[in-house]
């Protein structure tokens, strides 16, 4: 079926777009917060922004980015022939 | 997959969109009976026992023969589906009524449950669900033990299973039965027996099948539940009915009350009731936990592919999503409230002490609501406290004026000024939430004694009817051995929930992760990562609690994970290292788990479809 360098291939993009979604997850659930004092000096729809990325913010992204991935990775194993029927 | 898909399942749409439509006409029909007179307890009733009624219906529907169908629901259930029936799963008594409390209590620092409850699912979707439902298992210990050779690492993953799973369960009874109790007025412990029968009739004869569409019935329940009295309030109190985003203004005026009375501790501000290090080691530990219990991750077996399971984690995390966020918003319109028409007040005649608002006294009686140190039964009593104690105004100090952190949600309608069919209406969603939790840990618990370790263990040439007569009966003694727990333990265990996750994370995620990630992972590795990591993790929590040992960097013992993780994973890799690599089969497994086509891995799966 799937020729050892292809799967390999395979495997690296998969190992990338693993990455970089980590990235994403960690910003948004730790880096962002450690500015939290800075941020509530700024106003968003009437929150401080720091509480609201905290609240919200990094909520809609945690969703967003798990959509995201998983399109990613859907079209990564459709350019593999890898995906399921 | 292979099996055509049936009229159920391409109908799931207008059986539910009827089937919410029937609750909200239940909701008015009820309302219309509240109006003409109809006594609260009868209303109470009637939430509770049709609600259970139709949980129990549904079990009753999707009974089964089948051990496909038992323990992954026949890998028939659809993303978006997965993702409400995970969302009920997930969010427990606490979630519901609890969080919004804690949020109340500790403002800014509280997030971090907000982000660790939600964060944990980046990585379910990316690190665990598709590749364990890629290779097909029925239970967690499952994975562990095609991965890691055998009923060794099979056995730990069943101990680490149980632990984090039976207190979770006894949580969610303790919580059915507080609120049972209160919508039919009777003990705590004959609640708690409702809930059990509720529970059981859902999951015997339909296993994972029945539990699945019981819980997407009741997150339709407990999320209508949850929005409606805080939209109403938000709509009075804002003149928008959308409370989470005009609490953004909420919080300014609560901001400005607070610089008015002088109070240290200001909700929005970052690190005042937890330090740096405990906010972030907590939310780490939380979302590491999050992907790492059983009863969570086996809900992405269920799905009909790889491909299924990965967005029906977006779809989990965005139906959770409607309630955490709406949950700080609770949290301001109480502080609010409080600030307004609670702090300040005078309590130095008993004329005064009438003029406070009436749900402190309404709460006050089942002993949630303390001032001035005494429980606020009524004026009279809040008075006497108040002179005993020397207190003329009303301050906002746990020792003058405390809340339980439950009275936050529940108390909304009556805050509202709502009538009693909204009370009725949160406490049944209270109910639903509960009960999905417990449904799915029993599953998950009973599962993993009936599948793994009496068919896997003990009797693997057991007919398929003999295994589902075990796994019911074995379904019935975990559930009745934590109601009995439930009613003789102390009180004060039910707050040893949130070491589960920790518990959770250091035991399980390193192998689970290494194991897809690592092929050169092998059983003595895991074994010796899995003990080490959830040993230590153990260790802290005991020590750090009985006060034997001082916490390590001022780390408090909930997020003892932050020591039993990176353990675990530095254990599980050196000691892979200094032994031989895994066998060439183990390695090919690992690629075929990779890849999303073919069929699912697990032997037995295969056979029966």
């Amino acid at each position: 079926m799937v020729s050892p360098t292809r799967m390999e291939e395979y495997w690296r993009k998969t190992r990338n777009l693993l990455i970089t979604t980590l990235i994403l997850w960690f910003i948004f659930g730790y880096v962002v917060h450690a500015f939290a004092p800075v941020l509530n000096e700024i106003t968003f729809l009437g929150f401080p922004l720091g509480f609201y990325m905290a609240a919200q913010g990094s909520l809609i992204a945690f969703v967003l980015i798990i959509f995201w991935y998983a399109h990613r990775q859907n079209q990564i194993d459709q350019e593999f022939d890898v995906a399921e029927e | 997959m292979q099996q055509p898909r049936d009229a159920f399942i391409a109908n799931l749409g207008r059986i539910y969109g009827t089937y919410t439509g029937g609750f909200i006409g239940f909701v008015i029909f009820l309302a219309i009976l509240e109006w003409l007179g109809v006594p609260d307890r009868i209303i109470g009733y009637l939430f509770v026992f049709l609600t259970l009624a139709v949980y129990a219906g549904i079990g009753i529907i999707s009974r089964t023969t089948q051990i496909s169908e038992y323990y992954v629901a026949g890998r028939r259930v659809p993303a978006v589906y997965n993702g409400m029936a995970t969302a009920a799963d997930w969010m427990s008594a606490a979630s519901f009524i609890g969080m919004a409390g804690s949020l109340y209590l500790l403002g800014y620092d509280g997030l971090a449950f907000v982000l660790g409850w939600t964060g944990g699912y980046v990585l379910v979707a990316t690190l665990i669900a598709p590749y364990l439902r890629k290779f097909g298992a029925y239970t967690v210990p499952d994975f562990l033990a095609a991965r890691y050779g055998g009923n060794f690492a099979r056995l730990i993953g069943v101990v680490i299973l149980f632990t984090c799973s039976l207190v979770y369960l006894m949580g969610q009874l303790k919580g059915t039965g507080v609120i049972a109790s209160r919508l039919l007025d009777i003990p705590v412990n004959y609640g708690i027996f409702v809930g059990l029968v509720g529970i059981l009739v859902c999951s015997m004869l339909g296993g994972m099948r029945a539990v699945t569409w019981t819980q997407v019935a009741q997150y339709i329940v407990l999320i209508i539940a949850y929005l409606i009295p805080v939209i109403i309030l938000s709509a009075q109190k804002t003149g928008v009915p959308i409370p989470q985003i005009m609490y953004g203004q909420v919080l300014q005026q609560i901001t400005e009350l607070e610089q008015q009375y002088g109070i240290a501790k200001p909700h929005v501000q970052p690190w005042v009731n937890y330090d740096v290090i405990n906010f972030f080691a907590l939310i780490l530990c939380l979302m590491v936990g999050t992907a790492s219990l059983p009863h969570v991750i086996m809900r992405f077996f269920t799905t009909p592919s790889v491909r299924e399971a990965r967005t029906s984690v977006g779809w989990a995390l965005f139906f959770i999503f409607l309630l955490y966020f709406t949950a700080p918003a609770y949290a301001a319109f109480a502080k609010l409230e409080i600030f307004q028409n609670v702090i300040g007040k005078s309590v130095e005649t008993l004329e005064a002490v009438r003029e406070l608002p009436q749900w402190i006294f309404l709460y006050g009686k089942i002993g949630l609501v303390k001032i001035c140190g005494t429980a606020a039964a009524d004026p009279q009593t809040v008075f006497d406290a108040c002179q005993k104690a020397g207190v003329s105004t009303l301050a906002f100090d746990p020792a003058v004026f405390s809340i339980n952190r439950d009275v936050v949600v529940i108390s909304m309608p009556e805050v509202a000024g709502l009538p009693y069919v909204i009370a009725g209406l949160v406490a049944a969603g209270g109910l639903a939430a509960a009960l999905s939790t417990a449904d799915g840990l029993l599953l998950a618990m009973a599962n993993a004694l009936s599948h793994d370790i009496y068919y896997k263990m003990i009797d693997p040439t057991a007919s398929t009817a003999r295994r589902l007569v075990v796994a019911r009966v074995l379904l019935f003694v975990v559930a009745a051995l934590a109601a009995y727990l439930t009613i003789t333990a102390p009180a004060h265990i039910l707050k040893y929930v949130a070491w589960a996750f920790s518990l959770a994370a250091a035991g399980l995620f390193p192998a689970l992760v290494l194991g897809v990630l690592w092929k050169n992972a092998n059983t003595t590795g895991a074994i010796v990562g899995m003990l080490g990591g959830y040993g230590l993790t153990l260790f802290y929590i005991i020590m750090t609690n009985t006060g034997a040992m001082e916490p390590w960097f001022g780390i408090r013992n909930i997020s003892a994970a932050i020591f039993g993780m990176p353990v675990a994973f530095i254990l599980t890799i050196v000691v892979s290292k200094m032994t031989a690599p895994p066998p060439r089969e183990i390695q090919e497994f690992v690629e075929q788990l990779r890849i999303p086509r073919g069929p699912v891995l697990m032997e037995e799966a295969r056979r029966e479809g």
